[in-house]
């Protein structure tokens, strides 16, 4: 009896002598050896670690039936029951890779995005502020990557061989309308928003998603920032003006708000740097704006950003037509944008995103001809000089309305689906020289539709398909428009991408009230890109060819005015684009350079033929370099962009012939600028420091290069005139203050 | 009679399974805590010694040292990994190795402190671009474990060892990183670790950190 009771708790506790090996392999589906996966028995601590054969081996003192697992981040789980029974057991494991954002190839084709978390970016928001030649704008940073023009002239993105007004901008989805300054004859404007606003840039040069439209070539895609780190307090003094704002996060870190004034006068300014034209009212600007982030319960995001400015300018410049006249130009400006978005999760893998905008434009403008000492000039004879004299208001109202939902599939796999509304009105107010007013108004309501599905059909192959309809009142019909893109992983973290796409947009509003009912204009997008991306050096190539048409074409009216003809303009623009950069040959310096071939023509406006558009240089490159120097506590930027000549063209109304034709042609000298700046951080480190100052100087056109941006032709005259910069050199020199908080934190980051 | 017998002879044998147990879980921790020393020479063998820790909590399902062990061996895999690239999903692995501990024991100094190296893990990825946000989480988790345990050396160790290879202008160096040193050291004589299988680790670096700022 208790030889039986010591033999069983015998066996019971020393149950486990018998040991028993478990060995074999692990790989994936094709075969390939799996290193580092974990491979044990449920509720045991017996297992090991597959080796970088795959190959795996333990000893286990379990017995019967046991659960063996075996785990590897990216891969399928595998389980399998076994029976150990004394006898080495050998198996062959094999699993499937998921689909992971960490694995999963990204659709790339067309598109730049700066982002800090997404991989398969060559740019972080940081950089937007970092480029020297952007000079604190963020379009003026996207002038250096590939596809995009040095246009000096005007302001916006001219795009591949579209001009600015095929560009369009959205924040949080919602399009904005006056993005730049208010354009000012022969002046670049620049972009009215504070770059810091923004966390993430998308910016497609082509072929971009069907949530967005109404761009023939371009669409920039801006994200605005969500909660702020902490509660501070900024200053901001400069050649340009004064700034202050106010940054307060909430205790519990769930919502913030923020308001901020700048006052800008550029009299000091253009005291010290002599201007090309003669300012008689000094440019003046005062700016607001304000926002509130609020977190919601679900993980979502309600934001709402506000933004206000008032500005006014007025110059005289030489008058091309005659050797002793001056035309006075002024320009008040109120402008006003209102955008409210909110991003909620509904659960069960859906998300909702809405979003409303308003904005308000008023442009008044008034042009004089004056003499020698600045009185009026209204002459007839010769040749109507007194047209020179006129008034033009422009009130315009935007509105929109935006919802979209987005279910997440299995894997990565998603769709995407809802509508846009868009509202405008454009008032144009125009007074002639002896008081004779004329006026239209333009209302259009454009409604779309999207759909849009992310496919994976393995990790290496990806596919987003989409489409958008239209409907603009204005137009009356629907227009429907395909989106495809794919991308496939190649070896050696290479990737290659194609994209194309249709793309609708409404008439130049400039131009529609002589043509009701013209269709949309229209462009058809082929991209194909190659990208490697492999320890902080990233290379690209990409090929595109975009076909135009349905494009604008103008006559002259019985008035002599231009006015819209048809709309069977033609065009097409095709070219090659590189882009490298590195941020580790050399330590501590990270340099990018862009090189883009463009070869387009266009037959569209006036144009009496197919020719090159006057904004569209062949070969365009840029090399921006940038170097923090720890000892010195300061940033150095440096950008050379280069263009060749670019056309420019005198084209005229011949009545003889009752057709446009080119009575004078030339080509501009290449394009050179050096722009530098530098980001000077005295209290860096200093984590005592109450005050944290960030002093930043900027110098355009280093070197004094001649730049000729094009040719202007006189109307009456055809007296032929150089567009060039308003002075050869601009230097900013500016200091930014923040404090009532320690922000050594941030020190690295907004180093401007 | 037969009863009687039975009984203590179950008791007898259910306190020896206990024990038993108990003994199995302690030898398996401190043959892996023996090998994690050694381990820090390749992420092959940290991976071992990490999937080790991962299986012992998984079966113990009561533990909270395992995972924590296993974070911590899946960060330092993290700090050794040349591949910028893979350095985020095994930060994220460690992330999820120490919710699990957190989970078994919360408001844990020791687990802050790995917090916050996972943090730091992070930002090593493209500091320039992710200081804002992990630099801040990684000092926020630091701060938080001082107070959880005033007396745990490994806060202000891991504040003066990133002090030490943080450049001169940002604050750092050996001015600044070895009085945070001396203090930990200070901590590191009077700490007493709750179990001979509790965290202990730091010493020896924060005692050649001293030595060479002392240089």
């Amino acid at each position: 009896m208790k030889l039986t009771f010591t033999i069983a708790i015998l066996l019971i506790v020393f149950k486990g002598y018998t040991q028993v090996e478990i060995s074999g392999r692990m790989t994936d589906t094709k075969g390939k050896p799996l290193y580092g996966a974990s491979i044990s028995l449920k509720d045991s601590y017996d297992g090991t670690t597959t080796d970088s054969l795959g190959n795996f081996s333990f000893n286990t003192e379990e017995t019967g039936k046991q659960l063996l697992q075996a785990t590897l981040e990216g891969y399928a789980s595998f389980e399998q029951i076994i029976s150990i029974a004394g006898k080495p057991i050998e198996l062959k494991i094999s699993v499937k890779e998921l689909i992971t954002e960490l694995n999963a190839v990204v659709i790339t084709a067309g598109s730049f995005e700066a982002s800090d978390k997404k991989k398969g970016t060559v740019l972080t928001p940081l950089d937007i502020v970092t480029t020297a030649s952007a000079e604190g704008d963020v379009t003026g940073a996207l002038k250096s990557l590939p596809g995009t023009q040095q246009v000096g002239e005007t302001g916006g993105l001219f795009v591949r061989g579209g001009t600015a007004t095929e560009s369009k901008i959205y924040i949080d989805g919602n399009l904005v309308n006056n993005f730049f300054y208010s354009s000012l004859p022969g002046i670049s404007s620049r972009g009215r928003f504070n770059p810091f606003l923004f966390k993430g840039t998308v910016f497609s040069a082509g072929g971009y998603s069907a949530l967005y439209g109404q761009a023939l070539s371009s669409a920039l895609i801006l994200e605005s920032t969500d909660l702020p780190e902490r509660t501070e307090g900024s200053l901001n003094i400069s050649v340009i003006g004064i700034g202050t704002g106010i940054q307060k996060l909430a205790k519990d870190k769930k919502s913030s708000w923020g308001l901020t004034y700048n006052f800008s006068h550029l009299g000091p300014a253009f005291a010290l740097i002599k201007q090309r034209q003669d300012y008689y009212q000094n440019p003046v600007f005062h700016e607001a704006d304000g926002n509130f982030r609020i977190k919601t319960k679900r993980g979502g995001m309600l934001k709402y950003y506000s933004y206000w400015s008032t500005g006014k300018v007025g110059y005289r410049s030489e008058d091309i037509d005659s050797a002793n006249l001056k035309n006075a130009f002024n320009l008040d400006n109120v402008n006003t944008y209102q955008n409210l978005n909110l991003r909620e999760n509904l659960g069960k893998g859906w998300k909702l995103s809405t979003g409303l905008s308003y904005s308000t434009n008023i442009d008044e403008m008034e042009n004089e001809l004056q003499d020698a000492n600045e009185t009026r000039q209204v002459f007839m004879n010769p040749a109507g000089y007194a047209f020179k004299n006129f008034s033009i208001v422009k009130k315009s109202h935007y509105a929109q309305a935006r919802a979209y939902t987005e279910k997440k599939l299995k894997g990565l796999n998603a769709v995407r689906f809802g509508a846009d509304y868009f509202y405008s009105q454009e008032k144009n107010a125009y007074t002639d020289y002896n008081g004779a007013k004329s006026d239209f108004v333009i209302t259009d309501q454009l409604s779309a539709a999207f759909a849009e599905t992310d496919l994976y059909l393995s990790k290496d192959l990806a596919a987003k398909i989409g489409g958008r309809a239209e409907h603009s009142k204005l137009v009356d019909e629907w227009n429907i428009a395909p989106r495809l893109s794919l991308a496939y992983k190649l070896k050696n973290n290479g990737q290659a991408s194609l994209a194309y796409g249709v793309f609708y947009q409404n008439p130049e509003s400039t131009l529609e009230p002589a043509l009701p009912g013209a269709g949309y204009a229209k462009a058809a997008h082929y991209i194909f890109q190659y990208q490697k991306i492999k320890n902080d050096r990233s290379f690209r190539a990409e090929i595109f060819y975009k076909a135009y048409q349905n494009l604008f074409t103008t006559t002259n009216d019985s008035y002599g005015r231009t006015v819209a003809a048809d709309n069977d303009g033609t065009g097409y623009a095709k070219g090659i684009e590189f882009f490298w950069r590195d941020k580790k040959s050399v330590k501590n310096l990270d340099y990018w350079i862009s090189y883009s071939y463009l070869d387009t023509k266009r037959k569209y406006l006036n144009f009496p033929e197919a020719i090159r558009p006057n904004f569209s240089a062949m070969h365009t490159a840029s090399l921006v370099v940038k170097k923090f120097v720890l000892p010195w506590k300061t940033g150095f930027n440096a950008a050379y962009n280069f263009a060749t000549g670019r056309p420019f063209y005198d084209i005229r109304f011949d009545g003889l012939q009752d057709k446009y034709v080119i009575a004078d042609k030339g080509t501009t000298i290449p394009y050179h600028s050096l722009s530098f700046s530098l980001n000077y951080l005295p209290k860096l480190g200093k984590t005592d420091s109450k005050i944290f100052p960030i002093i930043v100087m900027s110098v355009s056109n280093v070197l004094g290069q001649q730049q000729v941006y094009n040719y202007t032709y006189g109307s009456i005259t055809g007296n032929r005139r150089p567009i060039l910069p308003t002075s050869r050199r601009f230097v900013f020199v500016g200091c930014f203050i923040s404090f009532g908080t320690d922000r050594t934190d941030d020190a690295i980051n907004n180093n401007l | 009679m037969k009863k009687f017998i039975i009984f203590p002879l179950l008791m007898l044998l259910s306190i020896c399974t206990l024990a038993q147990n108990a003994d199995k879980y302690n030898k398996a921790m401190k043959k892996n805590l023996q090998a994690l020393d050694t381990a820090f020479k390749s992420t092959a063998s940290l991976l071992v010694v990490a999937n080790n820790f991962e299986r012992i909590g998984d079966a113990e399902k009561e533990q909270w040292l395992p995972y924590y062990y296993a974070a911590f061996a899946q960060v330092n895999i993290g700090f050794m990994e040349q591949d910028k690239s893979k350095v985020d999903a095994i930060a994220d692995k460690a992330t999820s190795l120490l919710d699990k501990a957190d989970a078994l024991s919360s408001s844990n100094s020791e687990i802050s402190c790995i917090r916050s190296m996972i943090a730091s893990c992070h930002m090593m990825v493209d500091p320039m671009s992710r200081y804002m946000q992990y630099g801040k989480e990684s000092s926020e988790a630091l701060e938080k474990a001082k107070t959880q345990d005033p007396s745990n050396p490994r806060p202000y160790f891991l504040i003066g060892q990133s002090l030490k290879y943080t450049p001169e202008q940002f604050g750092g160096g050996c001015g600044t990183s070895l009085p945070q040193i001396e203090n930990a050291l200070a901590r590191y004589e009077s700490f007493k670790p709750a179990s001979d299988l509790a965290p202990t680790w730091g010493k020896e670096l924060a005692e050649s950190i001293a030595a060479d700022c002392k240089k």
